[in-house]
């Protein structure tokens, strides 16, 4: 399962570069706090995938830490199935933006992390190289990271976080810094997988497009401290396409308009 | 066309890593010649490139320069290693807990400036005569540039290889051995053949009090025989063997296990 609630969620830093007086109280925020999140409040279903959007460094991916579990938020409380996130865990696996396989490791080496304590050193093998292939990495079992491609590095990431099954995917840019091809490709096998296994998936993007042919949820983020502005599902049916759907066309303009750009200059 | 120019770049190789280093050496002799020559010192004051090497084959058909390189490999080998043992954990400990590194920390950098050589007389009382002083000033002489560079290359670490084993479930000890220790290897390499090198000096010095055998030993003992060809004879192999040093920690370097970083 994986229905996770966002409650009152709250996070400000210390700003460094002034000193804190006495008392201050970070929730709060004023004088040498830089507040990221104001209040946020958001509620995502078992099996969603939610695509949140915002402008740059308004502070979604401090969204994103605090539900891995990385960082305490200063108000508020993230919960997943009921029980509050506190800590990391293989429940909820966090897919780094990018550079997060382990060096030092191989492919192979990398997808079998989260099955470490598996009896049965067979079924370990089977279930690594099951998720191997479905990525389609076969033959780069025994590569380092450093010898694959960017894509091929994201898609033997995704598998480590599958081969643990956890109830929810928490994805940073999972396709930045790809090209536009490797990007396309990527973005078919992430929702592709996603209606393959059905796990909450949380998306953060900053591309707009990504978010309308992917989520069945959109969240638009504000500027910094980030606020929800919007919250909404999305039943449109796939394949997507929104230069040919008016209707996904429409909501398209709206986010750019939410986000402050003109679409058409 | 593509062969001739890979068999060109073998020959250049061959050049680079063989003739050239070579000739290097030739010119030195020739060097070292002219200046015994013509420097108008005695030849005992400073013996030419022939004389010295045939003492060189003389201690080495005796036996005495096996001898004594031994007793300072062991020595360096003795104090380098308890630094390796005691130094590496200590670092991989500063590196990754912040208050222990506040606690510590001022006082490693307090001792690390003492030169080895200030704690001669200490450790002659301490440890009395014999390899004891010589093996403490060698592991004192690595042992501070090995936990202040372990220290750094260990908080230095990428903190998302962390925050992936956090997201694991890794333990406390699966994350020294299964990210601390390979992402240190690199920088540990560099560190471990930068303190051999500096235990190999020290140790001349070390071997020139309290003991009776060792390279230092066989230098000053030579001094005082007024044995300048000797004396060159002794800084040779301290030379050459500080090579060969080098060399293995470099080897240390390519091994498989380490071999990630190279092109990464």
């Amino acid at each position: 399962m994986g229905h996770i609630v966002i409650q009152n969620v709250c996070q400000a830093y210390r700003n460094r570069r002034h000193h804190t007086r006495e008392g201050d109280d970070p929730a709060i925020g004023y004088g040498d706090c830089i507040q990221v999140l104001d209040n946020v409040d958001l509620e995502f279903a078992d099996g969603e995938m939610v695509c949140i959007l915002g402008p740059s460094g308004c502070g979604k991916s401090t969204l994103l830490r605090i539900m891995a579990g990385f960082e305490p938020a200063t108000g508020g409380t993230v919960s997943i199935d009921g029980k509050q996130v506190k800590r990391p865990g293989s429940d909820h696996i966090f897919v780094f933006q990018h550079n997060g396989l382990l060096p030092w490791m191989t492919v192979w080496e990398n997808v079998g992390l989260g099955l470490r304590h598996m009896q049965a050193p067979q079924a370990r093998a089977e279930k690594i190289s099951e998720h191997i292939e479905m990525v389609e990495l076969e033959g780069f079992e025994h590569h380092y990271p450093h010898q694959l491609s960017g894509g091929m590095q994201r898609r033997a990431e995704l598998a480590r976080a599958l081969a643990v099954n956890p109830d929810i995917l928490i994805m940073d840019e999972p396709f930045s810094g790809l090209d536009f091809l490797t990007h396309m490709k990527m973005r078919e096998e992430v929702v592709n997988m996603h209606e393959f296994i059905g796990k909450t998936t949380i998306v953060v993007t900053h591309d707009i497009d990504d978010a309308l042919i992917m989520g069945d949820r959109i969240v638009v983020m504000s500027e910094r401290p980030a606020r929800v502005k919007m919250n909404r599902t999305l039943d449109f049916s796939r394949p997507r396409d929104f230069q040919k759907d008016p209707a996904l066309n429409k909501l398209r303009s709206e986010i750019f308009l939410m986000l402050g750009v003109a679409y058409a200059v | 066309m593509n062969a001739i120019t890979a068999s060109e770049s073998t020959a250049q190789r061959i050049l680079r890593h063989a003739v050239i280093p070579c000739l290097a050496f030739v010119l030195l002799l020739v060097v070292w010649d002219l200046l015994a020559r013509f420097s108008g010192w005695s030849r005992q004051v400073f013996p030419g490139p022939l004389q010295v090497f045939m003492s060189l084959g003389e201690l080495m058909l005796n036996g005495t320069l096996l001898q004594h390189t031994v007793a300072s490999l062991f020595r360096v080998t003795a104090g380098f290693y308890l630094a390796v043992i005691l130094g590496l954990p200590l670092g991989i400990l500063l590196g990754r807990l912040r208050m222990a590194r506040a606690l510590l920390n001022p006082i490693i950098q307090f001792l690390r400036p003492i030169s080895p050589l200030a704690w001669i007389p200490l450790s002659m009382l301490w440890f009395g005569i014999g390899d004891k002083p010589a093996v403490f000033l060698i592991f004192l002489s690595s042992f501070f540039p090995l936990v202040v560079s372990t220290t750094i290359t260990v908080s230095a670490i990428n903190p998302v290889f962390f925050q992936v084993a956090a997201n694991f479930n890794f333990t406390r000890w699966e994350v020294i051995t299964k990210i601390v220790i390979p992402a240190m290897i690199p920088g540990t390499i560099t560190a471990l053949r930068i303190s051999v090198t500096i235990a190999w000096l020290v140790v001349v010095a070390a071997e020139m009090i309290a003991v009776q055998s060792g390279l230092g030993y066989l230098i000053l003992d030579s001094r005082n025989a007024l044995r300048m060809d000797y004396v060159m004879n002794g800084m040779i192999v301290i030379g050459l063997i500080g090579l060969l040093l080098d060399a293995i920690m470099r080897r240390l370097g390519r091994i498989e296990s380490a071999g990630w970083y190279r092109n990464g």
